[in-house]
């Protein structure tokens, strides 16, 4: 196993834990302080009124959650290639935070469906495929859940991991062919400049959020692996045990 | 180890697991009844009705397979593992990836013997005729099951041996079979219908390409996924 890189004692980790309250501290004004930005200086839209603020949200979430399954993938081959334990945990704070943000864009979709569309779900190419992709990863997490050797468990979720972000350009397509729907996706270029600026900022907010979340989480899982081989060594008399 | 060497391994893991599987009968008998019993809860859900039923016949055919298919791929490993016998296949000298193509040969042969009757049993219930360009279908079937089984063999390498087994298979296999089951279950319907608008095409190429890309993959990975 590859924790002995982490070595585990209480002044670090105590010094960790504040720096990153103070990171999501900084982390959260910023995402407060641009969703405050745009929601004050956008005027109602034409069709949707103030309904069209959940822009702000959900597309950021949309485009976020891609460069999450993105860590996945390379994190994913990174393992397999490597063998290193690191690049496991990274790709299950990646997946976790992936989930989050997939969950985020389909729950801020239909609220904003139900009004401007008049229904909660239409069986559309891009809902639906946010959707299949919602649970590829929920299995990939679930698969964790299921897996208490940590090596295999890593070996396990990098394949599935990466035969899931194989399956994502397929899905797509199969679905696209099969239905389509949804309004040409918000884009700079499709917008009111009035709106551009305010979509920018957001998704630079909440990719910082993303990435503070895949931080968070990592290092987290680093610490309770830490802390497991710990368990491991008290628990074998402090010898080392078989993997020292 | 040249080619002609691993492919008399892939030939003995066939062999093995299809004479296990033809001296005990329990999986085919198992899963044929479950395939059947689907397609009846499929009719009393649908009701009585014949125009819906034929309507609906190619999505509740597909899922009967796919319900009742899934549960051949765990039972394909826990054979193994109930004697202790993964461990010995995995210490014979020689690629992984033979045991993986023969286990995905042997469950392919198992799940298509399943579909040759399963299907004429659905055409029956759901009263469908069988259009003038019937072959195309058959060619459909085999595809999708192509499809089913590559990833189903290569899930069921872990679940079979993760807690709770029976929930996991499905719950990995399924999202990821969402573009097998549209273009089969789209590519028969429009065939079913005399495919009118020429579209069976498309989605016929689309399982195609499917298909190969997740066997290509499925072969790679095997081997991360076989050794731990």
């Amino acid at each position: 196993m590859g924790v002995g890189t982490v070595e585990l004692s209480v002044a670090p980790a105590r010094a960790r834990r504040s720096t990153g309250m103070l990171i999501g501290l900084g982390v959260f004004l910023l995402l407060a302080a641009t969703q405050a930005y745009s929601i004050s200086i956008s005027t109602p839209d034409r069709d949707m009124g103030h309904l069209q603020k959940i822009m702000y949200v959900h597309v950021p979430a949309a485009w976020n959650m891609m460069i999450a399954y993105f860590i996945v993938a390379i994190a994913s081959l990174r393992y397999l290639w490597k063998g290193r334990e690191k690049d496991d945990l990274l790709a299950a704070a990646a997946a976790e935070t992936g989930a989050l943000m997939t969950g985020l864009t389909l729950a801020l979709g239909m609220i904003w469906g139900k009004p401007t569309w008049g229904i909660w779900w239409t069986w559309d190419a891009r809902l639906t495929s946010t959707a299949v992709l919602f649970f590829i990863y929920v299995g990939y997490l679930i698969l964790r859940a299921f897996v208490d050797d940590p090596d295999r468990r890593a070996q396990w979720s990098a394949a599935v991991g990466l035969l899931g972000a194989l399956n994502v350009p397929i899905v797509y397509m199969s679905v696209r062919w099969w239905r389509t729907l949804h309004q040409v996706q918000s884009s700079p270029s499709t917008l009111d400049p009035n709106y551009t600026l305010s979509l920018r900022i957001n998704a630079i907010a909440i990719m910082i959020v993303v990435l503070f979340f895949i931080r968070h989480r990592y290092q987290t899982m680093q610490l309770e692996a830490a802390a497991d081989a710990m368990h491991e060594r008290i628990a074998l008399g402090d010898r080392g045990g078989i993997n020292a | 180890m040249t080619w002609r060497d691993e492919w008399r391994r892939v030939q003995a893991i066939v062999w093995k697991d299809l004479t296990t599987e033809r001296r005990s009968k329990a999986g085919i008998n198992a899963v044929v009844f479950m395939g059947v019993l689907i397609l009846l809860l499929f009719g009393f859900a649908l009701g009585p009705d014949t125009e819906a039923l034929r309507a609906a016949a190619a999505g509740a055919l597909w899922l009967a397979i796919l319900f009742s298919g899934v549960l051949a791929f765990n039972r394909s490993y826990q054979l193994e593992l109930d004697g202790g016998a993964l461990e010995s296949l995995l210490l014979y000298p020689g690629s992984r990836w033979a045991i993986y193509v023969g286990k995905l040969i042997a469950n392919l042969v198992f799940v298509l013997i399943v579909e040759a009757i399963v299907i004429p049993v659905a055409l029956v219930l759901y009263q469908v005729a069988l259009p003038p360009g019937w072959p195309a279908l058959i060619g459909v079937t085999v595809l999708g099951t192509v499809g089913f089984v590559t990833l189903g063999t290569f899930y069921a390498a872990m679940s079979s041996r993760s807690r709770a087994r029976e929930v996991l298979l499905p719950l990995l296999l399924f999202p990821m079979l969402i573009p097998v089951l549209l273009s089969a279950v789209e590519a028969s319907t429009s065939l079913l219908g005399g495919d009118p608008m020429l579209e069976a095409g498309a989605w016929v190429r689309l399982l195609g390409a499917f298909d190969i890309i997740f066997l290509v993959a499925s072969l790679l990975a095997f081997e991360y996924v076989i050794e731990v």
